[in-house]
């Protein structure tokens, strides 16, 4: 059983909701990011998503972009990012992690080379924003042969006859995109979340966590009242930016506890939620 | 690559799922995949259908002023000595570029899809003017998201779309220009999916968009290649056309790819020259990799980054080109090459002095090119350049660099 399999199973056996913090590697600085990762475990993360920053982030809104600047203005590259993988396992070989990105820094990593590194490295699921079923083929086939499973994105666009088709090859969870927009956007609508998670959950056994949009302990509560798994992370980025805005001579670990005690509020939401 | 280079090969793409050969394709969010394959059906019944066809046709003709002429510039050609130049006028058109006969054509669509609200990206700012003006005949809501360094080298043109009644949205992040106005009207386009039609300045973005496009300008090279056989008796030997994300590029090449006899030349921006790396040449030294939508040459690190580039030209600041453009360098039907920022300035100077006529800076590369492939070739031989736009958006910008104040 993959580490990802294992996590939901072992959370729908305790009748609980998966949380998964979004962070972008390399920010707030590159040397911070494993540690961040573990406090982020510590403060109730099952599941954890790294952003692989990226020159043009299409589908991210402003907090994100910024991030990602930040970071490939620290020198973060994909394969920095594979290190700080590397580094965190040392310590974690339990929690799983995927990475979030764009095509484009994989495109030139080289599709086998790029499954074989992260293998090596202990990813556990890789999200490609633009590589959607019609052109992730030939990475998808890659991460098959290395045991890393590539997520789907289901957005409120995307038609049932689609989501059959998507959820035919997905692996690992479905990712349901809760919002027409980018990260951090928009007002999230819980009853139409519930109702497309339900014509998903009619496709599939395989646990869907809703992301984008959610911003605090409510809106995790609402919405892991129909999902398996809440994604938060502009919230937790906007956290570290206000903080590290505030005063300037903060160390950075003293930075991230902005988003620790934000993933704690977010964590006893997800947790108070009825199942 | 061995793919053998027939008449009836240029036909073939882009095959169902956008692709020319290796490049193209729908490198989207699945948000947008939806809205994709809409419009791809749409635009599949509606190009051989009369009245939206005939609507069109009627358009280009009543209201952007077609066919543009093909003139021979003379004096320009016995100064250079060699073939004879013959210049595509689309700087004649409304609005003063070819930008208008693909915003024209999206218009219409939109309108068929009944969408009431418009977004497009500018570099330059033609292809901004040029959307502003459909959306203000239409009565269509429109938002155009310009670089703000373009923003302050194309203040005229930013002026113009606000006269319009276009919204003109500064974008403030990356490099702030044109690749980065694209990134935010993506952004935009996947929030407003519903109610929003994204007119796509160039033939980059995801299919279909490289192919409609492609097909709205291929009027262009239709007309050229009529005008030629009637004015010269023959087929032009070469075509030259400046390539950014390459549209007026493809509209002069598409009709004449099956006529094998005739050679291509796609100018890139070779700015302040290609051994600087301040330049816009994916073409001519990027490597192939995923933007905005498709697969195509990029200019982008080791990491796979996207590089900043650098023209003289707002139009042709961009890392990437569109995927066909690629496909006909890979197989060899085009040859790209490249003009620098002072072969550019120089053309445009030689060109409003001897002809009076203005070129846009994106298209004085064009001309630069032109003119030393021209020096080559016989008298007996003509070339065709499309002038695709004309230069008064770029008057402030020749003075600023040679310092004088206006």
């Amino acid at each position: 059983m993959s580490r990802l399999t294992g996590v939901f199973a072992q959370l729908k056996e305790q009748r609980k909701k998966a949380l998964i913090p979004y962070v972008v590697a390399g920010d707030p600085s590159p040397s911070g990011t494993v540690e961040l990762l573990h406090q982020l475990v510590a403060a109730g993360a099952d599941v954890l998503e790294v952003g692989v920053p990226f020159s043009d982030p299409m589908s991210e809104g402003l907090v994100i972009q910024l991030g990602h600047e930040r970071a490939l203005a620290n020198g973060m590259t994909l394969r920095g990012v594979l290190e700080i993988i590397t580094d965190f396992r040392r310590d974690n070989t339990h929690t799983p992690v995927i990475m979030m990105g764009y095509a484009n820094p994989i495109e030139r990593f080289g599709y086998d080379a790029f499954a074989d590194a992260s293998s090596v490295a202990g990813v556990d699921g890789l999200i490609t924003v633009d590589l959607p079923p019609e052109e992730v083929g030939r990475l998808d086939h890659a991460l098959i042969q290395v045991g890393i499973d590539n997520i789907f994105l289901i957005s409120p666009t995307t038609e049932n006859e689609r989501i059959e088709t998507i959820v035919a090859r997905a692996r690992g969870f479905i990712y349901y995109v809760a919002v027409k927009g980018v990260t951090g956007s928009g007002q999230l609508d819980v009853n139409e979340v519930a109702q497309r998670v339900g014509v998903i959950r009619g496709m599939t056994d395989l646990p869907v966590a809703v992301g984008f949009g959610i911003k605090d302990a409510d809106s995790a509560s609402h919405v892991a009242q129909v999902a398996d798994a809440v994604v938060v992370g502009s919230a937790l980025i906007d956290e570290m930016v206000r903080k590290s805005r505030a005063d300037a001579n903060l160390e950075e670990i003293q930075i991230h506890e902005a988003a620790v005690q934000l993933l704690k509020r977010i964590r006893s939401g997800v947790d108070s939620s009825p199942s | 690559m061995t793919v053998e280079v027939t008449p009836e090969l240029f036909a073939s793409v882009p095959d169902a799922n956008g692709r020319f050969g290796q490049f193209g394709g729908k490198f989207v969010a699945e948000t947008l995949m939806t809205a994709l394959t809409e419009l791809e059906a749409l635009y599949a019944s509606l190009k051989s259908d009369a009245s939206f066809t005939g609507e069109f046709d009627r358009d280009l003709a009543h209201y952007v002023g077609r066919p543009s002429p093909l003139y021979e510039a003379s004096r320009l050609s016995d100064q250079i000595g060699g073939a004879r130049i013959m210049l595509k006028r689309e700087d004649l058109n409304h609005t003063g570029a070819h930008k208008v006969n693909n915003t024209i054509g999206q218009a219409l669509l939109a309108k068929y899809m009944g969408k009431r609200r418009v977004i497009a990206e500018t570099g330059a700012g033609q292809h901004g003017v040029a959307t502003a003006t459909v959306a203000a005949r239409l009565g269509l809501e429109c938002h155009v998201f310009m670089g703000e360094e373009d923003i302050r080298r194309q203040s005229l043109n930013v002026y113009r779309m606000k006269l319009l009644g276009a919204d003109v949205v500064p974008v403030t992040s990356g490099s702030r220009t044109l690749k980065d106005a694209m990134n935010e009207a993506m952004r935009d386009w996947v929030t407003n999916v519903d109610s929003t039609f994204y007119i796509i300045g160039t033939v980059a973005g995801p299919h279909p968009y490289p192919m409609l496009v492609r097909d709205f300008q291929s009027v262009i090279g239709r007309e050229a290649r009529t005008q030629s056989l009637s004015q010269t008796g023959k087929l032009p030997d070469a075509l030259v056309a400046c390539v950014g994300g390459g549209s007026n590029a493809i509209g002069l090449f598409h009709p004449f790819l099956q006529d094998l006899g005739v050679e291509m030349y796609g100018v890139e921006a070779g700015g302040k020259g290609l051994s600087t790396g301040q330049h816009a040449a994916p073409l001519s030294v990027g490597s192939p990799g995923v933007l905005h939508g498709n697969r195509t040459y990029l200019m982008q690190d080791d990491d796979g980054q996207i590089l900043e580039t650098h023209s003289v030209s707002a139009g042709l600041d961009y890392p990437g080109v569109g995927p066909e453009h690629a496909w006909l360098k890979d197989i060899g039907r085009v040859r790209y090459v490249t003009a620098d920022d002072q072969e550019t300035l120089a053309a445009f100077h030689r060109l409003t002095r001897i002809e009076g006529i203005m070129p846009a800076l994106e298209t004085a590369h064009a001309l630069a090119y032109a003119e030393k492939l021209a020096s080559e070739m016989s008298p007996d031989q003509h070339i065709i350049v499309n002038l695709s736009g004309r230069g008064d958006k770029d008057i402030l910008t020749v003075a600023a660099l040679e310092g004088i104040e206006v």
